[in-house]
This record gives structure tokens, sequence and C-alpha cells, in this order.
């Protein structure tokens, strides 16, 4: 079947067998492999891409779900050169490690600045509980987005579809 | 400075040590980082494997005939298909042997049995369904207790004239010094002390792309792999493979923890597969895969005992282990440390005896025995005397802080060699345990938990100290299947002054690319930013035996910094040469040589980079270039530690138990890049309270594995962890060139004890001495109940 779809700003159109998961056709299909890939139990986060603005774990969406609607991956989060503070925040606090969680985190970490410009700790952590960092032990995933949070420009960043407002 | 070079806020820009961000990190945050799974290649196949439904089984026959038709598929092998090529079997990490596709019998569910390989992923575990296995059942051996028992199947009739299911009897320290002090001590405390099997589980799985170019006979292997140099070597001994022949490339990985030490049999069958079919195969397995069948970590049955004086003097530790290895003997440790480090259970304390017994038996369950961040044992060993240790205050009655202090080896003791032969470099213990302890705000903190005892609330302080035994290790000592456990090192200066430093060491996350920069940076003065650290590929680095262990500070990181010691010995012959003066009349100011007493005359190293390469003579004896190679032999372990303390509060309706502070002073001496450390120690925390509270892999009576998922093996997000708070304290190794120690599993081995001091500490108005990891809400509730059962 064909699927059309916006990825990070760009019109795709595909062909794609209606079984396809989303984040098989983004890295295999797009070749956007900074989604990553790592349970078969939708626990795990790292696939986590926005769907039309909210975090949503690809590994558990058909390709086809995402038919018509507006993909961003971590690709997309620089823009023009210039990094969103999110990225910019975890290379910062040290909020990654081996980087294999970090582009769902950051993905999620960007949808919460959009509703929530100042987040408090809890919130934070409530907002990246459905997904597994092995690496940091999470308080410096924490301070990242806290420090995205405080250098956050009026402008909002990094969503392709404005959908944030 | 490059475009993409990370700036810190309020950046140090240390040449050398200091707070520097990641050199890895602007690659990693726009997800371009390169992983196994990331790796497309031209014609590229995927390979998916075919596992045991049962733990104990004869193979009576496969049918392939179905799974062969399928359209996309290109080749369904068995495990006869490789006994046929003498490739069914590999050896282990600890000199058994593994099948790589089960040819007689089926050892542990999940078992690899046959592998297809298709057009694409989908279609290959499409086919795996169309193979028909026909198995007959055997009673499997799962309970560790009863592995020798008499009537007990024998799981590895593979091997000559196996009767039973042993695998070694091991012994440390003195039975005889310890028994006569156990005998006539005032105090003795015995408890069984279980650590239940658990997983690494990194968020990448494990996975390799295998490319053999026809011609050639070239195998490049994209891998997830620790240890890329060991991996070559193995793979040219199993499979024959001319080792020049074999590249091995590590890419970015994503997360090791232990579990990327072994070869897995996937790696085996894709390159078998690449050779076979003429086309680059991949394979990555999926998260049960990596949860079922790679190496676990402990599963150890430890009956501990401690002996000492009415006033707390502890005089003699001793324990009893039954070591559950699964079906084959995987565990990786230096050869003849059969139960790894396990032998420094004698803490960080000053005693008159010690003694081990350990029993290895095979089971019906994974293989594997693999680090989990413990530095080979040492985990287990620590929470062993740790545990132990808070059961002799509660029946002193005495507070286990002051017990500890006490009883601490003194810092004029070192070099400190325990009773089991260990010898411990340098080490201040009561400073570190001040100062958690004043972090903590610990008598407050004891004053607090006074008063909700009072009103019937449970709040638990747990305290651990640990000394932990790193970089493996000492040639003459220490090999894994018989390559010694040296890393080399080679930096090359180039004409401009810039570096490249090639390492045997891998890094999964832990910012090797930055530390190393940092160390070169601190002996030759070149910004870090100016200095490519190369890692991760056989071809373009020097032999080494790779990551885990914590070893790549202490080891590589010793070559590191010996290596570039070389260059700028050469590097001041030539700038005598350019100053026109004698060597010994030149001083070091870190990045250029100036004369001694006129400070003006002088010549930077990238000034004597272009001479070495430049026109014109060099001092006599001295050829052109600036680089140099070594291969470092560690003389010692190092022995970093570090004093942890765990608050915790339970909730007496539902034993919910809430890690409410957690205080972590490490030691890992010299710091190279505190910000780094600071991470390790996090990510080490965070395992602790995992394995202390969620994670146990375990299985039924017949051998299914309960722990195949993340839904089934929990692992902590960032609502079960608290906002860790650590501190340093700062005692260099003697013997480590730049005085460092290493940190990367420090706080996985000093966590799990703090948690469990405190959740026990917690429940003392129960009457409770110990508990068992997990220490789940269900479990901490039976404890509650008086109903506290061993995990196994
Ligand atoms: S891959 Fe684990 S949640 Fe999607
Ligand atoms: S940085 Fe490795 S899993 Fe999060």
């Amino acid at each position: 079947m064909q699927v059309d779809m916006t990825v990070n700003g760009q019109e795709v159109s595909e062909e794609i067998e209606p079984r396809h998961l989303l984040v098989h056709f983004i890295r295999d299909q797009l070749g956007l492999t900074g989604t990553h890939w790592g349970c078969d139990t939708s626990n795990c986060g790292t696939c986590v891409v926005l769907i039309d603005g909210e975090p949503v774990k690809s590994c558990t969406t058909l390709a086809a779900m995402a038919g018509g609607h507006d993909v961003q991956t971590v690709e997309g989060m620089e823009v023009d050169g210039e990094l969103d503070p999110v990225q910019e925040g975890f290379m910062q606090c040290h909020g990654l490690q081996c980087g294999f969680c970090t582009p769902g985190m950051m993905l999620t970490a960007r949808a919460l600045l959009n509703n929530d410009p100042n987040p408090t700790e809890e919130v934070i952590r409530e907002a990246i509980s459905g997904q597994i960092c092995r690496c940091t032990g999470y308080s410096t995933i924490v301070r990242s987005i806290q420090w995205a949070a405080a250098h956050e420009s009026a402008v909002t960043v990094g969503t392709s579809n404005g959908s944030a407002s | 400075m490059t475009a993409t070079e990370p700036q810190a806020e309020t950046d140090e820009r240390p040449i050398g040590f200091g707070r520097l961000l990641r050199k890895e990190d602007p690659r990693l945050i726009r997800g371009m980082g390169n992983f196994v799974d990331d790796i497309q290649l031209p014609g590229m196949l995927h390979l998916a494997i075919l596992r045991s439904p049962m733990a104990h089984a004869r193979i009576v026959s496969i049918d392939k005939s179905a799974a062969e038709a399928h359209p996309k598929v290109v080749a369904v092998i068995t495990g006869e298909d490789l006994a046929a090529q003498g490739l069914a079997w590999m050896p282990t990490l600890s000199n058994d042997v593994q099948a790589v596709l089960a040819t007689d019998k089926v050892r542990f569910q999940h078992q690899e049995v046959a592998f297809v390989v298709a057009e694409d992923r989908y279609s290959a575990r499409d086919a795996l369904e169309l193979i028909i296995v026909d198995y007959e059942w055997i009673d499997p051996v799962i309970d560790v207790r009863k592995a020798m028992d008499a009537d007990t199947p024998v799981i590895r009739d593979d091997l000559d004239d196996k009767t039973d299911n042993h695998i070694f009897d091991w012994e440390t320290g003195d039975a005889a010094e310890t028994e006569a002090i156990f005998a006539s001590a005032d105090v003795v405390v015995s408890e069984e002390i279980i650590y239940p099997r658990v997983h690494p589980a990194p968020m990448e799985t494990c996975g390799c792309v295998a490319d053999v170019e026809r011609v050639s006979g070239q195998l490049t292997l994209w891998s997830t792999t620790q240890a890329p140099h060991a991996h070559r070597t193995v793979y040219a001994l199993v499979a024959g493979l001319p080792e020049h022949k074999i590249r091995v490339i590590a890419p970015d990985i994503g997360g090791g923890f232990g579990n990327k030490v072994p070869i897995y049999p996937g790696y085996v069958c894709a390159i078998v597969a690449s050779l076979v079919i003429g086309k680059p195969v991949k394979w990555m397995e999926d998260r049960t895969e990596n949860l079922v069948s790679t190496g676990f970590a402990r599963d150890y049955v430890m009956q501990g005992e401690i002996a000492a004086t009415k006033e707390g003097k502890i005089l003699a530790v001793r324990t009893n282990v039954l070591a559950d290895h699964g079906a084959f003997n995987g565990v990786a440790a230096p050869v003849k440390y059969p139960a790894g480090f396990f032998g420094v259970f004698t803490g960080s304390y000053d005693l008159e005896a010690a003694y081990c017994k350990m029993q290895a038996v095979y089971t019906n369950k994974a293989p594997g025995g693999v680090a989990y961040a413990c530095s080979f044992r040492i985990t287990e060993a620590v929470y062993l005397v740790e545990r132990i240790v808070d059961c002799l205050a509660y029946e002193l009655d005495m507070d286990p802080a002051e017990l500890r202090l006490k009883n601490f080896i003194q810092p004029d003791q070192f070099p400190y060699e325990t009773k089991t032969g260990w010898v411990y470099d340098s080490g201040d213990y009561e400073p570190a345990m001040r100062k958690a302890m004043e972090m903590a705000g610990y008598d407050e903190l004891r004053r607090e938990q006074a008063e909700k005892r009072e009103k019937g609330e449970l709040m638990g302080i747990g305290l651990a100290f640990f000394t932990e035994a790193v970089g493996a290790g000492p040639r003459k000592d220490m090999d894994i299947l018989g390559l010694g456990m040296a890393d080399g090192c080679e930096l090359r200066i180039h004409p401009t002054g810039k570096a490249v430093v090639r390492l045997s060491v891998k890094t999964q996350g832990q910012g090797h690319e930055t530390t190393f920069a940092q160390i070169v940076a601190e002996e030759i003065g070149i910004p870090p930013e100016d200095i490519e650290v190369i890692h991760g590929d056989t071809d373009n680095t020097p032999f080494g035996l790779g990551t885990y262990g914590s070893r790549s500070t202490p080891v590589s990181g010793a070559a590191a910094a010996l290596v570039t010691r070389k260059v700028r010995d050469k590097a001041q012959i030539i700038a005598s040469g350019m100053l026109e003066v004698s060597v010994a009349d030149l001083e070091w100011n870190k990045g250029s040589f100036s004369v001694k007493g006129d400070p003006e005359k002088s010549v930077t190293i990238q000034d004597i980079a272009m001479k070495a390469h430049g026109a014109g003579d060099l001092p006599d004896g001295i050829e052109g270039g600036l680089e140099a190679q070594i291969c470092y032999n560690p003389e010692n372990l190092t022995y970093p530690f570090g004093a942890y303390i765990c608050v915790v509060d339970i909730d007496p309706g539902t034993a919910v138990v809430k890690v409410r502070r957690f205080i972590a002073v490490d030691d890992c001496g010299t710091q190279i890049n505190p910000m780094i450390i600071e991470g390790q120690v996090h990510g080490g925390l965070a395992d602790g309270v995992g394995m202390a509270m969620m994670e146990m892999i375990s299985f039924d009576e017949d051998g299914n594995c309960l722990g195949g998922s993340l839904m089934d093996y929990l692992i902590p997000t960032a609502l079960e962890t608290p906002d860790w708070e650590t501190g340093h304290t700062v005692t260099p190794s003697p013997h480590h060139p730049i005085g460092a120690k290493g940190i990367g599993e420090s706080a996985t081995v000093g966590s799990p004890p703090a948690v469990v001091n405190a959740i026990v500490d917690a429940l003392k108005p129960y009457g409770i001495r110990h508990a068992d990891m997990p220490l789940t809400p269900s479990r901490v509730w039976e404890t509650m109940q008086g109903n506290h059962t061993p995990p196994i």
C-alpha cells in the first residue's frame, strides 16, 4: 500500500506493507536512523517520535497509521544549523552517555516544554517515565531539560508543524 | 575548535583534566550516531534465529523444507549443517564449549536451534514459524541446590565422561585458621545471602553485520562488542579464518555493562551465513532474545558468616557459595580466576582470617556470568560482606556506621595485603565515610528515624562501604583464553601539532573520545579538541583486551599517558636541538619546552611537531616524525572505594519502598573529567536500585524464563530513582602513571547493599535482620508478615 506523511517538514510518499511498523519505516525505508528500537513490548521509549507534536512510540504504531500526519524525528530538531535548546541542554548537562535513549528522551522533552515551559522536576520525571535510560540514572536528563527550559527562546523551536503554540 | 565541538557554558576548557563537554555528543544529539542496526549495505540480507521452547530436550528431527520454500528466504541452516563444517560448537570465555546451534539436545529455553537468512527482516521472522522441530522432553535441572543430587539428569553429556552437573570447586583463604577464630569468637552471625540472576539489558540489544568479500576472503564484522580485538582472535581460532583477513568494527554501542563481552552464537551464524551466501548479513536480536539468551550476571547463593568480639572488632569472614553458571560455562573472567575477583569479599576491613569455598554447577538456564558492571564478581563479594556486617551490627545492637569505622583498614597499612592475597594499592577510608555521613546529615537522620518509629512509620538508613579491584590485569596472573590483559596505545602528532591517539579499548557510552583526549592533553599540552581518539576498529588500533571490568582508565588510560610521555621525551630532544641547549637544560610547561632560567627561549609542542616532520637536521640519532606506540602491562590492579548512604521510606500499608535520598562518595583516585565521573556514578546507582528492588531473571520449575521482556524484567525509570547526591575524595593509585583508578562500576558494586541495608533497617521494628533481593513490594510485604522466602 502507499502511505503519505510529512516527516521533518518534508512530504514523503512510499510503498509499504500494511504491517510495517513506523519505526522500521523511518529507519529502514527513510534512512533516518536517529530513531532507535529497544524492546518488543512498548516499554523502553528509544523509538519515540512526535506525531502532530505528541510523543508516540513508533514501535507500537503502524506506518500506515501515521499516514496524513506530521512526524518529527530527532533529525528535525536542529533547524538551519541552530540546535534545539533541548539538544544543547543534553550536551551541557551530560544528559547522555551511550546516546541510544537520547533521541526519544529529547523529543519527549521537546513536547513537554511546548506545553509547559517551566516544568517542575516531578513533572519532568513523570513525562519521561515511559522511557528507559540504562546509562545516566536520569538526574542529568532532568537537569538537561531544566537547562533547556531556562534557555528557551520566545520562539517555539524545533516543531515542524507549530502545533505547540 | 571545530564547528561541532561542544562548549560548556561555564567552560574551563581544560587542556588536560577538568570538566569538559563530550566530543561524542554532537553526533549523538543529532541522531547521527552509527549503531550496528543503522548499517545498511548493498544486497544485505537479514538473519533470524529459531530458539528452543524447552529448557531441556533431545532434538528428534528438524524439517526446514517449508521455510526454504518461502519466496524471500535465501538459506535455512541447522546445527547439523554447521556440524558438517565443524562449526556447531565454539569456545566460551572460560574454556568450556557452547553450541552455536544445538545438534544433540537443547540445554536452556531459547537456545539457538536454527537460523534463517532472508531478504528482509520481516520475512526472516516469518520463515522461523515454518520450521518444524520435534523435541523429546528431558527433565530440566532448574533448582541450583539440586543440581548435584544423585539422580539428576546430566546436562552436559556432550562432554567426555561427564556424569554429573559439576563445573568447578574453588577456595581461597585459610580454612583452619578461620575455623579457629570462629570457634573462639564472642559473636558469630550466619545468614544465607542470595544475589539473584540479573541481566545487564543495555538499551541497544546485541547484533552484527557480517560481510565476507568473496575474492579476497576478507571478513568485516560490525558488531556490538566491548572487546573487538579479543573477538577477532577468537573468530580466527574458531572459524580458522586468517586473523589478518578479519576486521572487527565496534561502531557506536548503545550501552554494554558486560553484556557485550562474550561472543554469542548469533555473531558466528552471521559470519557463516555471509561466508556461505557471499552477501552481507545482518543479525539483530530482539529484546526477548537479549534477556533470555545473552550473558546474565550474578546467580550466587552465599552462606555468609562473620565472627567478632562483643565490642565489635571484626575478626573473620567465611562463606560457602553455590554458583549457578547455566548450561555452558561462559563466565567472563581471567582464566586463573574462575570466580572472578570474588576473593575481595573481605571488604574494606582489617581481618585476622577469611575463607571462601565455592562450587559451580550447570543448570538448564542461559549461559553467561558476565560482568554487568561488577568488575568480575566483586558485586557479589561486596554485597556479601556489606550485608553480613549489617547483620552483625543488628546482633550487637551497634550503629552500622560506627561498626564500619571501627574496623577499616587504616591509611598507614597500605599497600594492604588481604587474608585472601589481594594487595590493595591505596586507601583512606574514614574521610570518605565521614564525608558521606556529613552530606547525609547522618545523626539527624537517625533522630528522625527514632521519632518516626515512635509513630509506627517505617524509615530506613542503609550504609555500604566498598573496595573494588579493577583494571585487570597483570599479565603474569591474568589472561582470557590465553590472551594477556595488557593494552596497546599509539599516538601520532601531525606536522601542524594536531594529534591522533589509537586505543584498544572501546566506549559504550563512557566517553573515551573525551577522556582519552584529556589524558593526552594533560601530558603534552595539546588542546583536547585537537586530539582525535580512534577506537573500536581492529584494523586501525593496537591490540588490547577491551572495555569491561572498569579497565579502560586503569589499563588503557595508563597506556595513553605513557605513550604520550614517550612522545614528549622525543619532543624534548628535538627541542634541545631547536634551542641549542642540552636536554637537561629544558623545562616542560605543559605545551612548550623552555630553557631553564630563560623562559623567553621556548618552543611549543606544535613548533616541535613541525620541526620533527620538516626540513633541516634533527639531533643525532633522532628519526623524523613524532609518534610512539606502547603496550601497557599493569603492575597491579587498582582499588577504588566509596561510602554510600541510602534513605528509604516504606508505606506500612502497601510495602511500597520509596528511595528518598542516595548519597554517594566515591574515590577513584585522580579525576580526569568530573562530569563524566559523576555520570558513571549516577548510572551505577540506578542499576543498584534496580537490582535491589526490581530486577530478577527467574524461572519456573519447567525452566521457562519468566524475565523475558521489559514488562517482566523491570528496570528503574525516572520515577523510581531519586536525585543522586554525589561527592568524592581523591586518593591516587601509587602505581598508575596518572594516579587514576577507574570508576565505571563502583556505583553498581556499592549501591545494592546500601539499598537493601536501608530497607532491612526500616523493617527493624519487625525483628528483621535480613531479606533477599529483589525487594519488590510483594516481597517486602511477605517479609513484614514474617514469610520471607529466598528468591531462588
Ligand atoms: S522500541 Fe521500546 S518502546 Fe518502542
Ligand atoms: S544514554 Fe545510554 S541508554 Fe540513555
